[in-house]
């Protein structure tokens, strides 16, 4: 089978939106065969068997310069396993990241330094992520200090102020502390400390998950907007799918670390190819309740398999109304079902 | 689903206010409060953090504690205050678990880790029901199989560290149901899953509520969550109700602006737009609540009154139109005038009756 990657470029062309600036050909960042298991307890005599959880297994993608790929799965399916692997803050343990053309999975040193100007996360929790005692201009400067873009947190002011401005906080901000500012407002800093390098990557990691749902648009807006001014490429972790279809080009849906589908956004929607995704859309409530109770849902019975000991075969075939006696013994390849629509299932 | 016509009300929320007393200030986080549930009814609080659902909710089972103290109002169970009196600690005691149960949203905190979940909800049958050890740890197992655990005789032995979050949700829905209870609060219940273990805790409530004719009270921030599970859905915004509808007359078309909002700004999956409509600004600061409407100041249609005077909750009906109520219905509607469970709708806008009069013309 061949990898993802290489099918990204063949991907039918996105149809214009005002919503969703059309993304170029070009693959910025692209993930080929990645795997990452994590060691965990020992068992066996002595313990002699050393466990291992596999959060990711074999996944490869691409994501075009100018686009955004949502990356969608629950809790435990290794989506933001996978946003930090590209993000070389977590090892890969087998697979490739290139970046701009560049391996950059061995990458270290002040080479890795340089890197990371040019890719920058955005974190789930605005009120963890930064620090209570630094002011706001402190906070937006400090990387620009970290890698001699300015020469002191006041020499980068005036740069910090428009920025602050641009994602739409107060004039004053700039002086004050995190406590002083609302979670959407937080985020807001968040999303300014990551710009402050003109990244020309972002991993959004669950940016809006923590926000009240009115803020939450408020955030959203201003990503997209960030996105047409600056040609930014997202790579936008959640696990609503609803704002994912918003924002997103094209899906990429996992399942206990595997990657299952991946797809225009509307094609996932409207003809998705995988059982799980079937389900997945079916279990997003629509704010409509004559439609809400009128649709079919496909209520999956039981849970997540256990990463440390994934079941043979298909990982979803514990709970998949399709399964046959095949998926219990070999897993299902991603394959091109249609034009730029991958998936992993034997039976569609 | 509403109960039948001459039902009273189960649960009554009357005028409440609730006030937290904090070294910067008074936080008057629920701010006259009402609204009923009648038997056998699904009544969906929907709100943002800090809009008061939540502390609504815990007034109804006594569980405000200091700071917090209601300041006014009242909570009446089947015609028994829960709020005033000399015997409402020992009314609490008797309708908390028996008659109102109520399921958190954080399935990990509200069992206790050292006990097997067995353990637990045979403690709960014990002291509610006065049920010998054999007898209580057989409904156990029965409890657990009603909320669709399989193997519940097993599961029986477990600890809730050895079970899932999904799992964990269904124990505590089985805990509150232990008791046969009229009424279900659930704060949250499925905000801490997945989504497709949050479908099939809602799939298990909505059967719950067929099977055993329970009223449902169910808090949320997500309007989806609501709009396949209740039959009336009441907004609320900084500490007070702002409209209070059926579900679907409510969905298909907001009285209130902040309804509206919250709609415009929530994704559907189903429909894309290019630009989500945002709710610009941020709710007000409840210990400075103003003294308009509390929504005025992010609101689009806001004139000079709202600034200045607090609208009430008030009947709300669609206008007799061109083609759309007939004069029957009016009439129908105005012998119902003082049951806002029935005819349906209240809202809490000045503008309501011009921006209908607009959308119809428009």
């Amino acid at each position: 089978m061949t990898s993802a990657t290489s099918a990204t470029s063949t991907t039918s062309t996105d149809p214009a939106r005002t919503g969703r600036p059309v993304p170029s050909d070009e693959l910025l960042v692209e993930v080929d065969r990645l795997s990452i298991n994590f060691p965990v307890g020992r068992s066996g005599f002595w313990g002699q068997h050393q466990q291992w959880v596999h959060a990711v297994d074999d996944v490869s993608f691409g994501i075009r310069r100018g686009e955004t790929l949502g990356l969608v799965g629950e809790s435990g399916s290794g989506k933001t396993t996978i946003g930090r692997a590209i993000l070389r803050r977590i090892e890969p343990s087998s697979g490739w990241i290139r970046f701009r053309g560049q391996y950059i999975t061995d990458t270290k040193g002040e080479e890795l330094r340089r890197l990371r100007q040019y890719m920058q996360l955005v974190f789930q929790d605005p009120y963890a992520s930064l620090n209570p005692r630094m002011t706001v201009l402190q906070l937006v400067a400090e990387p620009l200090v970290v890698h001699g873009r300015a020469k002191s947190i006041d020499a980068a002011r005036g740069d910090v102020v428009k920025l602050l401005g641009r994602c739409g906080l107060p004039e004053d901000a700039a002086d004050r502390h995190p406590h002083a500012f609302s979670g959407g407002q937080r985020q807001r800093i968040g999303i300014a400390r990551a710009l402050a390098l003109r990244p020309a990557f972002i991993v959004a990691d669950e940016p809006v998950s923590a926000l009240d749902v009115s803020v939450r648009a408020q955030v959203v807006n201003l990503l997209q907007d960030l996105q047409h001014e600056l040609g930014l490429t997202y790579l936008f972790i959640a696990h609503d799918l609803s704002v994912v279809r918003h924002i997103s080009h094209r899906i990429a849906i996992l399942y206990a670390g595997k990657l299952v589908e991946l797809a225009d956004s509307d094609s996932v929607y409207e003809s998705p190819r995988h059982p799980y995704t079937e389900a997945l859309l079916s279990s997003v409530p629509i704010p409509d309740p004559p439609l809400q109770r009128a649709r079919r849902r496909i209520v999956l019975q039981g849970e997540i398999p256990n990463p440390i000991h994934p079941p043979p075969g298909c990982r979803f075939q514990t709970r998949c109304p399709l399964a046959q006696d095949r998926c219990r013994h070999e897993a299902p390849p991603l394959e091109e079902k249609a034009p730029g629509h991958w998936a992993a299932c034997f039976f569609r | 689903m509403i109960g039948p016509p001459d039902d009273a009300p189960v649960l009554e929320v009357d005028h409440l206010q609730i006030d937290f007393v904090t070294r910067r200030g008074t936080v008057h986080a629920v701010r006259d409060v009402s609204f009923t549930i009648a038997h056998g009814e699904t009544v969906g609080l929907v709100g943002e953090s800090g809009s008061g659902k939540s502390v609504t909710a815990q007034a109804l089972l006594g569980m405000i504690e200091l700071p917090g103290k209601i300041v006014g109002g009242d909570v009446r169970w089947k015609g028994e205050s829960l709020v005033h009196g000399p015997g409402v600690r020992r009314t609490i005691e008797r309708v908390r678990g028996a008659e109102i149960a109520m399921v958190f949203q954080d399935p990990m905190t509200s069992l206790d880790p050292v006990f097997t979940i067995g353990s637990q909800i045979v403690e709960v049958l014990r002291r509610h029901r006065r049920l010998g050890r054999k007898a209580a740890k057989a409904r156990a197992v029965e409890l657990l199989d009603l909320v669709g655990i399989a193997n519940p005789a097993a599961r029986i032995k477990q600890y809730p560290f050895e079970m899932s979050g999904g799992m964990r949700q269904r124990v505590l829905i089985a805990m509150a149901l232990a008791c046969e209870p009229a009424l279900l609060v659930a704060d949250e219940p499925t905000t801490a899953l997945d989504v497709t273990i949050q479908a099939q805790i809602l799939e298990l409530i909505a059967e719950l509520q067929r099977e055993l004719q329970l009223a449902v009270l169910l808090i949320t921030h997500d309007l989806g969550v609501v709009a396949g599970v209740c039959d009336r859905v009441a907004v609320m915004y900084a500490g007070k109700i702002v409209e209070d509808a059926p579900a679907a007359d409510l969905y298909a078309e907001p009285a209130h602006p902040y309804t509206a909002g919250l709609l415009g700004s929530t994704p559907r999956l189903d429909i894309v737009l290019d630009r989500l409509v945002a709710i610009e600004g941020a709710p007000p600061d409840l210990r400075l609540p103003p003294p308009g409407c509390a929504y005025a100041t992010r609101c689009p249609h806001a004139v000079e009154r709202c600034e200045a005077e607090q609208p009430s909750l008030e009947r709300f009906v669609a206008l007799p139109l061109a083609g759309e109520a007939s004069e029957e219905d009016a009439v129908l509607a105005e012998d119902e005038l003082d049951d806002p469970a029935r005819t349906g709708r209240t809202v809490a806008c000045f503008r309501a009756d011009d921006l209908r009069r607009q959308r119809v013309s428009a």
